[in-house]
């Protein structure tokens, strides 16, 4: 009970922030975009390499591009946890009955959610650009939800590192060393049948490709068994990265 | 009962810094105790570990009756803290702040935005409650830490450094508060604080702490009457250091100190000695061109009891050392 109410209560909190100042939402939105239009230009020819398996780049591209705006925004995520830090809000915090884990659970929650109204606005200029959703709103709602998934995950781990590190420069660091990588080892750009063999089997292990993967059949409408699997990889990844999260917070408040 | 108490706390950080050694003390329902002493000297770290924020390694300590080991939800309801570094939300407004911690202290839903009210009115900021707290100056911000820490009601507050970086005008204001507040409600504060007139001013009892260490503990009076008595600062002409070598020898005279152009003796009774001091320095020539008597400060048990100035100011740096030799 205390738990879900103050959840909701501080991700009031940090949803008002962010609707206040819009800027980072749209920030983050800024590098996902370009690819989207320039990538989806430079390479639409992309599509007539033998084995590619689908006739429109920007058909291809567009929920590619999505789960990339969600790994790079979410990958911030911590960086509200490092403001709390240093404002003392943490501290004051802390001294209340605060339910611990909805600490965590808010800053997560309002992740995924920002993400799912970003990555919206990423599918809607792809359809401008020229992809189609086969699948419907159901597959519509369900890439957002694949994105929010990831986000929330992401968003975790984020989180942890920032209560671990407390330190914005590492984590600036460690999310500049990962977040491209992470997008390049998965079908986000090109088709898994044209990946050489090593990259092949470490997307196969990249939760970022899950959720490529995931997104990209729930857009086709084709296979909603495969968006079930992935969907449920990524359910199992974002309790993980949660339970990583409460032990980096545990962490943090022994070694104060 | 004491509404707070401190039993032998200890902590030693990570890095080897013993920051607090076995740090005792208690505080009654009503009282403004204040931990006195230099930055570094462990007063935030004493009030972290009461406030359940740090673990300590040794010794125990309860807050309002809830032990801050065995039970630190209670220590956590019945306290209002007020950090060092300020705790507000710079992207909300005062009214969102305290309604947010009002919430989060579980005080009922059809009570919050009556006791966000009141607070904002006794801290003065009912007119600026829905700006955005970004826009506040410091002392704003400072009295809403402090409503903050008031919202809940709580039974026990700790101000860590309230005052520190506020231009003395708001100093002054929020000393006002401060002891209106104490008048108002019976509410045991534990408060640090570097600066002595802020101990002097508002703190029933305080303790003067030194390198993790308490000192000496007592009301501002008790521990001012501890030291024997008063200082002469004497501003001669020239030739301080004769003239401290004339003085130092007489009867009622504890100690002496030349500096600068000044001669500071520690005497038994300012008063009466003052005429035999200017006396004996005009017979050995030397012209006296100003006197002065001050009762001990704070500075004065500070240095007394530490063997150091607290703040580097102008006054005798010499002094240094020669605390010994008293009672």
């Amino acid at each position: 009970m205390g738990f879900v109410m103050d959840t909701l209560y501080l991700l009031k909190r940090h949803t008002l922030a962010t609707v206040r100042i819009p800027i980072w939402v749209f920030m983050s939105l800024v590098s996902p975009l370009i690819w989207l239009v320039l990538y989806g230009q430079l390479f639409r020819r992309i599509v007539e390499l033998p084995g590619f398996g689908s006739g429109s780049y920007i058909q291809f591209l567009t929920p590619g591009v999505v789960v990339m705006l969600a790994l790079f925004s979410a990958a911030w995520g911590g960086m509200g946890t490092l403001q709390d830090l240093t404002d003392g809000v943490m501290d004051r915090m802390l001294v209340t009955p605060v339910s611990r884990a909805a600490l965590i659970a808010s800053r997560v929650l309002h992740t995924a959610l920002t993400v799912a109204v970003q990555a919206a606005i990423i599918l809607v200029v792809g359809l401008v650009m020229g992809a189609r959703v086969p699948g419907g709103i159901l597959g519509a709602v369900s890439v957002l939800g694949v994105s929010a998934l990831l986000a929330a995950g992401i968003s975790a781990v984020s989180n942890g590192l920032a209560l671990i590190t407390r330190r914005e420069e590492t984590l600036i660091a460690i999310v500049n060393f990962f977040a491209t990588p992470l997008v390049f080892l998965s079908s986000a750009f090109i088709a898994t049948a044209l990946m050489p063999g090593w990259i092949r089997a470490i997307a196969r292990a990249n939760p970022v490709n899950w959720a490529v993967q995931g997104a990209r059949n729930a857009m086709e409408g084709a296979d909603w068994g495969a968006v079930a699997s992935y969907g449920l990889l990524l359910t199992a990844f974002t309790i993980v990265c949660v339970l990583f999260a409460t032990q980096a917070f545990r962490l943090y408040r022994r070694a104060m | 009962m004491d509404a707070i108490v401190a039993e032998h706390l200890s902590k030693t950080y990570p890095k080897g810094v013993r920051a607090v050694e076995d740090v005792s003390f208690r505080v009654a329902p009503g009282e403004i105790f204040g931990l006195l002493g230099p930055n570094g000297a462990g007063k935030s770290t004493t009030v972290r570990m009461l406030a359940t924020l740090t673990k300590p390694d040794g010794g125990t300590g309860s807050v309002a009756g809830h032990d801050i080991r065995r039970d630190p939800a209670g220590v956590r309801r019945a306290l209002g803290y007020v950090a060092q570094a300020s705790g507000v939300d710079k992207h909300a407004t005062g009214r969102e702040n305290l309604t947010l911690q009002a919430q989060l202290h579980r005080v009922p839903r059809s009570e919050i935005r009556q006791r966000v009210d009141r607070v904002l009115e006794w801290v003065g900021l009912t007119d600026a409650a829905d700006r955005m707290v970004q826009t506040y100056s410091g002392g704003m911000k400072r009295r809403l830490d402090i409503a903050l820490g008031l919202v809940h009601e709580p039974e026990v507050l700790f101000l860590d450094e309230p005052t520190t970086g506020l231009d003395p005008e708001t100093r002054a204001a929020l000393w006002e508060d401060l002891l209106r507040l104490k008048h108002e409600r019976r509410l045991a504060v534990l408060l640090t604080t570097h600066y002595l007139d802020e101990a002097d001013r508002l703190c029933d009892r305080l303790a003067i702490v030194d390198r993790g260490r308490v000192v000496a503990e007592g009301t501002p009076a008790e521990l001012k009457a501890a030291i024997r008595g008063d200082r002469v600062t004497l501003e001669v002409e020239q030739r301080p250091a004769e003239a401290a070598a004339v003085l130092a020898p007489l009867d009622g005279v504890l100690d002496v100190v030349p500096n600068g152009r000044e001669v500071v003796a520690r005497v038994l009774h300012g008063a009466t000695a003052i005429p035999q001091l200017v006396t004996v320095l005009e017979r050995a020539g030397i012209t006296v061109q100003s006197v002065a008597l001050h009762r001990p400060s704070l500075d004065d048990v500070y240095l007394f009891h530490t063997g150091h100035r607290m703040i580097s100011d102008t006054l005798a740096p010499e002094l240094v050392g020669q605390g010994e030799e008293r009672r």
